[in-house]
């Protein structure tokens, strides 16, 4: 694995390894280097299984965390590459050319996380929710529970408790 | 060639890429929509086909009639309070949701579980395994006529749940695995009971494997059906029984061998044929590998000792920034977690891959066309298909 990044060293531009444990290892690629060290991992170096791809939104640093999980199979190792999207200007150059199942993940990114990928087949066409109008839900910023106080009908008698605080006043009532 | 096969070769006309050109306005085709309640126990989800007289000529796939964000509800909550929602994940098969939410938090946070819980827990997945096969054959005859079959599955498959019950005190949610090992091991006299459920399987699938399995119907209309080309393998992202029926020996328990599976005797299971028959003989074969790996795993595991490690609060756990993937070899194929955490008391992100997600729309949008629309709920069974995964 330490040689496979030095190589990946030479012609991209990567930081931030993270050797997670004894069969898979992250890293962060430049955006632009991205599709072209994929496809690199893919066509030479045998990374031929696109285990994931999926996005994590750092709201307070201002991008999206996009993380491509390669599987390669004939050394049964993974390599995550995770690549950093401006969260205001959201879009990544597609690899559904390189796996035809990166197309439906991209749609659900578009629909979940509002990040574009352009050219993408059936991008547009809503994957989960049809007819949803909010900001796409699964962004930091989107509040689930003030989204459904305001679209369901609160039903009386039910009371949640925040268990750190109910255990607290059960076991020590005196304070 | 044939009258019929000219015909055929004209229309209609094909797409640069393969794919048909579907013009609805010349009243030659129509759509159907299959699903979402259908004869197959895959779950809701409906698959919008186009149909030129029975043939089918484009399939899309729609999900969203279970989505209930699992992910974002667990970015809410602490990690403990994640587990009632992660085994709703899948449903007929939840211990591998509990599975790699607990051994991602283990590893996370850098803590070691005694060998009785790993035990412990590879008796439950395979357990597990075990039952959700035996649900999916009757989906599988089902959808292709043979009802009876249904039931007699359900029949051995309830006294699996009974064991569960026996261990968890759940029939189809257990939550037994917790962030640092189990919470029991097995009950007095727990190996008797099991051996009894296992002859019993057996002797059923013998019924079923002759009813099925031998049956000419089943046959005629399983073999050749849904063919998956193993050049399909890597492009669609196929894995589980599906890879292993096109003669790629995929198997996360032998490729990167979790908890005790390195200590088990077993053979990855191939086919070659790679058709709906094909995989219905492996998922076959899987149900006899996993009664013999339940055998081996009752022989060697430790029927005392230390099962949970110490673990801090779970109310005020706070697990270190990280990230990673966890994965098992679930009945359908790769099943894993792939969590992120920012060093707070609750999860960044926690990404769910389900092996349906490749299979169910990408590779069945593929294969549906040209088959029967009779033969699409039988197809969809044979590639083994929840949709809750998909939607999460």
């Amino acid at each position: 694995m330490q040689k496979l990044i030095e190589r990946l060293k030479e012609q991209f531009k990567i930081s931030e390894v993270v050797f997670q444990k004894e069969d898979q290892t992250y890293l962060t690629v430049e955006k632009k280097d991205a599709v072209s060290m994929i496809t690199y991992l893919r066509d030479f170096e045998g990374y031929t299984h696109l285990v994931l791809l999926t996005a994590v939104d750092w709201i307070e640093d201002g991008y999206f965390q996009l993380t491509y999980l390669l599987n390669n199979y004939e050394k049964k190792i993974d390599l995550g590459v995770r690549v950093k999207v401006d969260r205001e200007k959201a879009e990544m150059v597609s690899i559904h050319h390189l796996w035809k199942t990166a197309a439906t993940y991209q749609r659900e990114l578009k629909e979940m996380f509002g990040i574009d990928f352009p050219n993408s087949p059936r991008i547009n066409e809503s994957f989960i929710l049809e007819g949803w109008d909010d900001i796409p839900p699964y962004r930091r910023d989107f509040d689930t529970k003030k989204y459904s106080e305001e679209t369901y009908f609160p039903r009386p008698g039910r009371e949640t408790h925040d268990p750190a605080e109910y255990m607290k006043k059960k076991l020590y009532p005196e304070n | 060639m044939t009258e019929v096969s000219k015909y055929r070769d004209k229309f209609p006309q094909k797409n640069p890429d393969g794919t048909n050109i579907i013009d609805l306005e010349s009243h030659k085709f129509i759509k159907v929509w299959h699903g979402p309640n259908h004869p197959g126990i895959t779950g809701n989800m409906s698959l919008e086909l186009t149909l030129q007289g029975d043939e089918v000529m484009e399939c899309k796939t729609h999900v969203g009639y279970l989505h209930r964000g699992f992910e974002k509800l667990m970015e809410r909550r602490r990690f403990i309070q994640c587990f009632p929602i992660c085994v709703r994940v899948t449903v007929p098969e939840p211990d591998f949701n509990e599975y790699c939410l607990s051994t991602t938090i283990e590893e996370l946070s850098g803590i070691e579980i005694p060998d009785a819980a790993v035990w412990m827990r590879t008796l439950l997945l395979e357990m597990s395994r075990l039952q959700s096969f035996l649900m999916w054959i009757g989906g599988q005859a089902g959808s292709f006529g043979l009802g009876i079959i249904g039931q007699w599955g359900n029949y051995v498959r309830d006294l699996v749940l009974d064991r569960f019950e026996e261990i968890t005190g759940g029939r189809i949610y257990h939550m037994h695995m917790t962030p640092g090992g189990v919470r029991g091991l097995t009950p007095d006299g727990f190996e008797k009971r099991m051996e009894e459920t296992l002859v019993e399987i057996e002797k059923v699938m013998k019924d079923i494997e002759t009813t099925m399995f031998n049956n000419a119907i089943f046959k005629k209309r399983s073999v050749g059906l849904g063919y998956i080309d193993p050049s399909m393998v890597f492009e669609y992202g196929v894995t589980g029984p599906n890879a292993r029926a096109a003669g790629i020996p995929k198997d996360v328990r032998k490729d990167n061998p979790y908890l005790k599976y390195d200590e088990l005797d077993f053979d990855v299971i191939v086919g070659k044929d790679s058709d709906a028959f094909t995989r219905a003989d492996i998922r076959r074969k899987e149900i006899h590998l996993s009664i013999d790996l339940i055998r081996q795993i009752m022989n060697k595991m430790p029927k005392s000792g230390d099962y949970m490690a110490k673990v801090p609060n779970v109310l005020h756990w706070k697990i270190p920034k990280g990230e990673t993937y966890v994965r098992g070899e679930c009945t359908r194929g790769e099943f894993g977690y792939y969590t992120v955490t920012d060093g707070s008391g609750y999860p960044r992100r926690i990404n769910v891959r389900g092996p349906s997600y490749t299979h169910a729309v990408a590779l069945m949008e593929k294969l549906a066309i040209d088959a029967n629309i009779a033969d699409t709920a039988g197809l969809m069974v044979s590639l083994h298909t929840y949709p809750p995964e998909i939607e999460r």
